[in-house]
């Protein structure tokens, strides 16, 4: 079009967009978390893992202009967070659920403190790899403009998918998800699996979280997860423990993210705050559809606490 | 043993340390003679409204004999009326800016109530008779800042279509976004302003989805309400749009793409009511004032605003400032067509009415609810 406006198509090309940019911390943080719930036990700290790598990521971007280094920062630290969750669930008759919500509060909290001075400066970001340069639309090479953490994450999906199910570690964590009394026959350490499927998963969710500071939207400040990291929990469950469905299942939650906003810039106006529930809505119709009291959820770990 | 000698000894030991202590007591007080108390919502450094009022309680810790306490991220609930308590019996604050909207009411009309010899100045706030006499609130009318921003982006919009990222339909966000408007039409008259409504006013991804989509519709200069800028204002400018800033200067965020903003000017305000106090007057309780008053002001103008611009704002400016220009001036529609100011009648800035805003006028593309 003449002025440069693309009408309509705006609404599937920011889904489309949103996808992409919106998807990625959900991505990390779900297949960091589908580890660790393999190997049994649940980590619902990854909302504080999420925001301490964001926070971790931006400081060290800043102090030392490399984006990736901060990137690296925001791993380790999402790393030993969740090397903590694994050492408290270590000790005798501690609940998994409760030391994760313990974590999540510390962690926000811990981060807002120490990201106090981050506040007010601009980090180096992350650069973007330009996959729309055959087009000449400035929307769609705008949309085009892709991370390359979001490459990673999808790529990362179905090397878990794959090894989890022929690799000698992926089988120990399942094992250790299924039935820790068999991984203890066969002579391994379940709190070492589980340890060090934590520590993945945290090390996962806090690059997750750099991608939120150092890429979209791209600074740090303090309402920047808004719960990502709780709603990519919770996209774990009903992505049924499957690294594939984890990717699906963070995509539809990206677009649904954009969809709002969208539909508002072509003059869809009216409810949207509906259309700004629109990942919620999602979640809970999923739930529903895929829900049954007769039998339990398909693909859980049966060590897991919340389906013991 | 002799209880009398000793307790007599104790009480003699007991009253010299009583008289030590408010001797110190006294010096102390007398070192600050003024403890001011300033309560955040968010963090102090947001790049946006509760750094707008950590900047002016930055120029009162320079003013001699003040001593300034800060609290950050205060919810708007009991804990603030805690807050307040601390505030007063611990640091001995004798007048207290509670700077977030949902303050007010209950919470600091009740503490005002149980002290009333101290001074409580809320910001936004709708002081009536029935509230406290030492409670007051006050606000600007930024509004007219805006406007002046409205008529810099119509001037430097090339596709004329500009974007407003707002929190909530509330009537402050709506006057902001129809003074704009109005400012933009003044420049050029087919420029619309295509609004998003967040939903909140802390939502980075949303508001940075937002950004993307109306540059997305051709939009190319952005200006937005909510309570931190630069998300909008860092990813605006990634995709070479314009920004009008809102609530402090954001032009270090993006120097080339800043062309001008909408700022609180609590610098000027609030050394002013200090000094009102100091003066043993009392402060009007419902203060209200725009760029003539000194409580709001524009950002400098960045490189990429044109001469023209610069000499139609700056004029509009000077009469706002004399009080010889009225922005909400009859005949004015709204966006459904319905005539909301009717000609010949002029909306004032102290004009209640205009406090309960609930229309986008024509030009404005989106809808209050």
């Amino acid at each position: 079009m003449a002025d440069g406006s693309i009408g309509l198509w705006t609404v599937p090309l920011a889904v489309f967009g949103g996808a992409i940019r919106v998807s990625t911390p959900f991505l990390f943080v779900s297949l960091g978390e589908c580890i660790t719930e393999r190997s049994g036990r649940i980590n619902l700290g990854l909302e504080g893992t999420l925001v301490m790598g964001a926070m971790s990521a931006y400081g060290i971007s800043y102090l030392t202009g490399s984006p990736w280094l901060g990137v690296l920062a925001a791993g380790v630290t999402g790393a030993l967070l969740g090397a903590l969750h694994a050492g408290i669930c270590s000790l005798p008759r501690v609940n998994d659920v409760a030391v994760g919500i313990a974590l999540m509060l510390f962690g926000t909290g811990l981060a807002f403190f120490l990201g106090k001075p981050l506040i007010e400066p601009t980090a180096a970001r992350l650069p973007a790899i330009d996959f729309g340069w055959w087009s000449d639309i400035p929307q769609l090479r705008a949309a085009l403009q892709i991370n390359v953490l979001f490459l990673i994450g999808v790529v990362l999906a179905p090397i878990l998918y794959w090894a989890f199910r022929t690799t000698r570690w992926g089988l120990l964590i399942r094992t250790a998800g299924e039935s820790s009394d068999a991984a203890r026959a066969m002579g391994h350490s379940v709190l070492l699996i589980r340890l060090r499927a934590t520590m993945v998963g945290g090390f996962l969710a806090g690059i997750g979280g750099s991608f939120l500071s150092l890429f979209y939207p791209g600074s740090w400040n303090e309402g920047l997860s808004s719960g990502q990291g709780i709603t990519a929990v919770a996209l774990v469950i009903f992505a049924r423990w499957d690294p594939m469905l984890c990717l699906w299942a963070s995509l539809a939650f990206g677009g649904a993210a954009a969809l709002g906003p969208a539909l508002q810039s072509v003059g869809v106006t009216s409810g949207y705050h509906l259309f700004n529930a629109a990942p919620y809505i999602l979640t809970l119709a999923i739930m529903i559809i895929t829900c049954s009291p007769k039998r339990t959820l398909t693909g859980a770990p049966a060590e897991l606490s919340i389906t013991r | 043993m002799d209880f009398g000698r000793i307790s007599r000894r104790h009480l003699l030991q007991g009253s010299a340390a009583l008289t030590l202590g408010s001797a110190l007591g006294v010096r102390s007080a007398a070192a600050a003679d003024m403890t001011i108390g300033f309560i955040y919502v968010g963090s102090r450094d947001d790049y946006g409204y509760n750094q707008a009022h950590a900047q002016g309680a930055a120029v009162l810790k320079k003013l001699p004999g003040i001593k300034v306490v800060e609290e950050e991220k205060v919810p708007e609930t009991d804990a603030v009326e805690k807050t307040m308590e601390s505030m007063i019996n611990l640091d001995g604050a004798t007048l207290l800016f509670p700077t977030s909207f949902g303050y007010y009411n209950p919470h600091m009309v009740k503490v005002a109530a149980k002290y009333p010899k101290l001074h409580f100045e809320h910001c936004g706030g709708l002081w009536s008779d029935k509230d406290p006499k030492n409670a007051g609130s006050y606000f600007g009318y930024i509004d007219e800042a805006q406007y002046i921003s409205g008529i810099v982006a119509g001037y430097s919009t090339k596709s004329g279509k500009l974007g407003f990222v707002a929190a909530k339909p509330i009537p402050q966000v709506l006057r902001n976004i129809n003074a704009f408007t109005l400012g933009a039409k003044l420049a050029n008259p087919k420029a619309t302003t295509q609004v998003i409504f967040t939903g909140d006013w802390s939502m980075p991804v949303k508001e940075a989805e937002a950004t993307n989509s109306l540059i997305d519709q051709g939009v190319d200069v952005l200006t937005c309400h909510v309570d931190g800028p630069k998300t909008m204002v860092e990813n605006a400018a990634r995709r070479g749009a314009m920004v009008c800033g809102y609530h402090v200067d954001q032009s270090p965020l993006a120097p080339k793409a800043y062309l001008t903003g909408a700022e609180w000017n609590w610098e000027a305000l609030y050394p002013k009511f200090v000094k009102m106090i100091q003066a043993g007057e009392s402060i009007p309780n419902f203060y209200r004032g725009g760029l003539k008053e000194e409580i709001v002001k524009c950002s400098p103008y960045g490189e990429a605003v044109s001469a023209e611009a610069r000499k139609h704002a700056d004029d509009i400016k000077a009469q706002l400032i004399a009080g010889t220009y009225t922005i909400f001036k009859g005949p004015i529609m709204d966006n459904k067509g319905k005539t909301v100011i009717a000609a010949g009648t002029e909306r004032g800035q102290k004009d209640p009415e205009l406090e309960k805003m609930d229309y986008l006028v024509e030009g404005v593309i989106g809808a209050t609810s």
